[in-house]
């Protein structure tokens, strides 16, 4: 997709203005975050859990080219195929080249994020096929020729009656005055739109939540079904992953299933969790002919062994964005990537390059409840850090900042000059803000008094009046 | 300093310094009281969380030399803030990952350097204190001390300490106020956001009196609440513990 | 280059080294030829009764409706009982399978196979379920069609209580046992916890998205 991540602060002005969008964020932030909380509440080896998710991970990560081999030749074992993308344009001819290979027309996908990586329904509509999403939140935003919002739930930004315009709009050879009043209305027109796809489709495309080694199957987990039918009933199933996402084995699989479903929905377990390993066997009755898995690295080998190789373990749950303050007040549009909230602001750089999206990295609070809930425990807030070093190291630091910071750092590590003017400067506020305790405003505070009062100091530092107490200071 | 007391360094933070000077002496009441004579270091200012978290590296380690100098050499390093605290706890050593000499000497300093209530609590066992206010409060727990250091029970006990108090839990209290150091002047409008949640949970507490152990978090939601003409009075935990509000003024409200 | 190779290098070098020693790979080569289990939840460890109620207990939670069938020549009576009920057509598609197939089903309009979509009910065989999280293990296979699973709106599942067992892994080690081979995986295996839904729609929840609506299971206790 394209990034629009060097609009932050506009989009960020917006999406506060955007009251449809606040209510729906209002409710996400109480919605995931309780639910993940009683479902780690009700597991007492979570904990644990999340540890061992980790260090799986990291061992995976490791041995990254061992079990990516191993992983190939298995797949190739049960008849299926592996394709090898360096970058999105890569992946999306390999994609393409399959799909004309059997002259395919309809395309359903499931929901992936490597496809949105490589906005293959785009590419795939310009070269004349006709995608289409089949996750609903993914089908609604495709409508309405929007990017996803959040990782997990795409639509989360809308209302029900915007979902109804999109229907309305598109789905045009319904009765006009049919009613779509209810949620549930809405879910029985989609379900009967798609099942027609779905049915029809020559190809499905499904992303992966995991790759097995052991057995060179690719895993998906839904709630509606839809990541099933794409892959069940089309003659060829295309698969499209990134290199991080092999695991050795299917326990080792398991324990990262543990803790997926409860951290990102709080659910136990995802309704469907489905391993698909090569195409339809001799006898089989169902099932597509052709599997192929594109497995993408588009910049994630270089990630590798560098500051945010920690980064690789995501498993894509999302429960960092769905408590990240930041990302429950803007939303995912305004992040500009199809990467939202803390995860996103590490990934997008490293995926698009740090200058198109300066933003991103410092666009945090660092109030680490990031890091608190990431059940792989990736260290969001100390990747976050280290871009922002980059940029301090590399120049993007506006220079108003830049010299903010380096004089409060010149005169912070001379006490005598820092203290001489903090006492001079203290003592006029104090006079002035007595009467009030506050400043409606000052010089040069206007990012802070614009929304908030200034609190007065009280006179004299605390410096000084231990030096006039005769205080101790050695 | 007679033998037996503890020999404290205070780390007074550079908000308290400047703004709020009652706090760093109900730091140094609260420990003296409990056997500790207080050592206040004239060479100190920031302990460089601001700049490390601007990606300033080469000023951070800078700052962090000259706290580790300045503070090395005392038994214990008590800072009435969980953000300072936790900077020098957790993040000096990361600073000198090339330098392991001047790692050597953070790691010493942050096994000995603790927040004002995690002090008090755990290290010197303190379960009375000196102190009667009548008022309704709820707890603001900040993130760095929260998420870094792990405080959360401390400051609740030692106000079951203080008699009068009743403790009303936000729902969300331990939800990031908006504050952020820099952020909040870098992205003012989503940092007011925040912040006007926090507002919001607090004020749905009931509670006449919001508490917290970091200045800047309290600066912060003290100046939205009068900006917002909420009555609600914001101070810092340690002020309530040695029994100063009397004589003090709330936080960004005027009048004592 | 290809892009493979070039992949392959790339990963290599990032990790600083080139391709693995000897040592390093008969250790990896281990790890998946003997798969250990990580830490196990010890929710679904009771024995087999703890771990039956567990299950059923699992999946209603998610919405599974259960009923629980002393033997196998009781399962198209409970099928029967259960479309009555939910007031449903009797006309039912039934997997191939041989414990299903060799049952009574002349009160019903049965017929044996995959499903193109046009039917309403399926009834299917588990190849087992885990207690933990009340999930039904699907394998898919000629005697399991896997279109079954999803297509049609009311979804019934037989698993016999000796299949059902405490954790993931114990089936995985039963595949493993059974097959005897490094090709053990079907093409499918779908893990089903309740019937489908989504929350796409304002965060509320609704049944039924793309796949059943209803998900039934006849848990038979031939043992008592
Ligand atoms: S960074 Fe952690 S919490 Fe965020 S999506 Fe990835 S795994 Fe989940």
């Amino acid at each position: 997709m394209e990034l629009n991540a060097h609009n932050f602060k506009e989009n960020a002005a917006k999406a506060l203005e955007d009251k449809d969008l606040q209510e729906s964020l209002a409710k996400l932030g109480t919605g995931f975050p309780l639910k993940r909380l009683a479902a780690a509440a009700r597991l007492p080896e979570f904990e644990a859990l999340r540890d061992q998710a980790r260090d799986i991970k990291d061992h995976s990560l490791r041995h990254l080219d061992f079990y990516l081999e191993k992983f190939e030749s298995r797949v190739v074992e049960s008849g299926g195929c592996v394709h090898w993308a360096r970058d999105i344009n890569d992946g999306r001819e390999i994609v393409y080249d399959i799909c004309k290979s059997v002259g395919a027309k309809t395309v359903t996908k499931g929901k992936s994020m490597i496809g949105e990586e490589m906005a293959i329904n785009e590419y795939l509509e310009e070269k004349g096929l006709i995608p289409i999403e089949t996750d609903l939140g993914e089908y609604i935003i495709q409508l309405r020729h929007e990017p996803p919002s959040h990782i997990i739930a795409p639509a989360i930004h809308l209302r029900k009656s915007h979902v109804e315009e999109a229907f309305r709009e598109t789905h045009t050879d319904l009765p006009v005055d049919r009613n779509l009043d209810a949620p549930e209305d809405l879910l029985k027109e989609a379900r009967a739109m798609l099942r027609k796809r779905f049915i029809d489709a020559d190809v499905g495309i499904t992303g992966a939540n995991f790759m097995v080694a052991e057995t060179g199957s690719t895993v998906i987990v839904t709630n509606e079904g839809n990541g099933d039918l794409t892959q069940t009933l089309p003659r060829v199933h295309i698969v499209l992953c990134s290199i991080e996402k092999v695991v050795p084995t299917l326990e080792d699989c398991t324990t990262l299933l543990r803790v997926l479903a409860r951290s990102a929905t709080g659910q136990e377990q995802s309704v469907y969790t489905t391993f698909s390993t090569g195409g339809r066997h001799e006898d089989d009755p169902d099932g597509p002919d052709q599997f192929h898995v594109v497995i993408l690295d588009n910049g994630r080998s270089r990630m590798l062994g560098h500051e945010t190789h920690d980064m690789l373990r995501c498993i894509r749950c999302s429960a960092c964005i769905n408590h990240c303050p930041v990302y429950q007040s803007v939303g995912g549009h305004a992040y500009g990537s199809i990467y939202p909230g803390p995860m996103g602001s590490v990934l997008t750089p490293a995926l698009y390059g740090l200058d198109q999206s300066c933003d991103l990295p410092n666009a945090s609070t660092m109030c680490g409840k990031c890091e608190e809930v990431c059940p792989v425990r990736i260290p969001l807030p100390k990747m976050l850090r280290s871009w922002r070093q980059k940029q301090w190291e590399d120049g993007p630091v506006p220079l108003m900042q830049r010299f903010g910071m380096s004089a409060w750092a010149f005169w912070a590590v001379r006490p005598k000059g820092y203290h001489f003017f903090a006492k001079i400067k203290m003592r006029i506020m104090g006079l002035l803000g007595r009467k009030n305790g506050h400043f409606k405003s000052l010089p040069l505070t206007k990012a802070w008094t614009k929304s908030r009062d200034f609190p007065a100091p009280e006179g004299k530092t605390f410096q000084q009046l231990w030096s006039e107490k005769g205080g101790r200071r050695s | 300093m007679s033998g037996k007391e503890k020999n404290v360094g205070l780390f007074v933070t550079c908000l308290v310094d400047l703004f709020r000077p009652s706090v760093a002496f109900a730091a140094v009441k609260l420990m003296s009281e409990a056997g500790c004579s207080i050592c206040v270091p004239e060479r100190q200012t920031c302990c460089g969380q601001p700049a490390f978290n601007s990606g300033d590296m080469d000023d951070s380690r800078a700052m962090a030399k000259m706290v580790i100098e300045e503070f090395e050499h005392f038994d214990y390093v008590v800072a009435p803030s969980g953000s300072c605290a936790a900077m020098i706890v957790k993040h000096y050593a990361e600073l000198f990952e090339d330098d392991p000499d001047w790692q050597k000497r953070a790691i010493d300093l942050s096994h000995k350097t603790y927040e004002l209530l995690t002090f008090l609590s755990d290290i010197l066992g303190v379960k009375k204190v000196d102190a009667v206010l009548n008022s309704k409060v709820t707890y603001h727990d900040s993130c760095s001390g929260l998420r870094e250091l792990g405080i959360k029970s401390q400051p609740r006990n030692l106000l079951h300490a203080v008699e009068g108090v009743e403790i009303v839990e936000g729902e969300k209290a331990e939800r990031c106020c908006g504050f952020g150091g820099t952020f909040c002047l870098k992205y003012s409008d989503i940092s007011t956001r925040i912040t006007d949640d926090k507002c919001d949970d607090i004020v749905k507490t009931g509670a006449d009196l919001v508490l917290g152990g970091d200045l800047g978090c309290l600066m912060n939601i003290a100046g939205r609440m009068t900006r917002r003409g909420e009555t609600v009075e914001v101070r810092h935990i340690a002020e309530v513990l040695a029994g100063m509000t009397d004589d003090l003024a709330p936080i960004s409200q005027g009048g004592k | 280059m290809s892009s493979r190779d070039y992949i392959m290098g790339r990963i290599r070098w990032s990790l600083g080294r080139g391709s693995l020693e000897r040592d390093d790979d008969s250790q990896l080569e281990e790890r998946l030829a003997h798969p250990k289990s990580n830490l196990i939840p010890a929710r679904g460890q009771g024995d087999a009764k703890a771990q039956r109620s567990l299950f059923v207990k699992m999946a209603k939670e998610v919405n599974a409706t259960v009923s629980r069938l002393k033997a196998f020549d009781n399962v198209p009576r409970a099928v029967a009982k259960y479309l009555k009920e939910q007031d449903l057509d009797d006309k039912v598609r039934v997997a191939p399978h041989p414990h299903l197939k060799d049952l009574d089903w002349s009160k019903l309009d049965v017929s044996f196979g995959f499903t193109l979509g046009d039917d309403e009910t399926s009834v299917v065989m588990a190849y087992g379920a885990a207690a933990e999280t009340g999930s039904l293990a699907l394998l898919s296979g000629p005697e399991s069609p896997t279109s079954l699973n999803f297509l049609p709106d009311n979804h019934i599942v037989v698993l016999n209580a000796a299949d059902l067992v405490g954790d993931y892994e114990t089936i995985y080690a039963r595949m493993r046992r059974d097959s005897n081979q490094s090709d053990f995986m079907p093409r499918a295996m779908n893990w089903v916890s309740g019937p489908s839904r989504t929350a796409d729609i304002e965060q509320t929840l609704l049944l039924g998205a793309h796949g059943p609506r209803k998900l039934h299971i006849l848990l038979v206790e031939e043992d008592g």
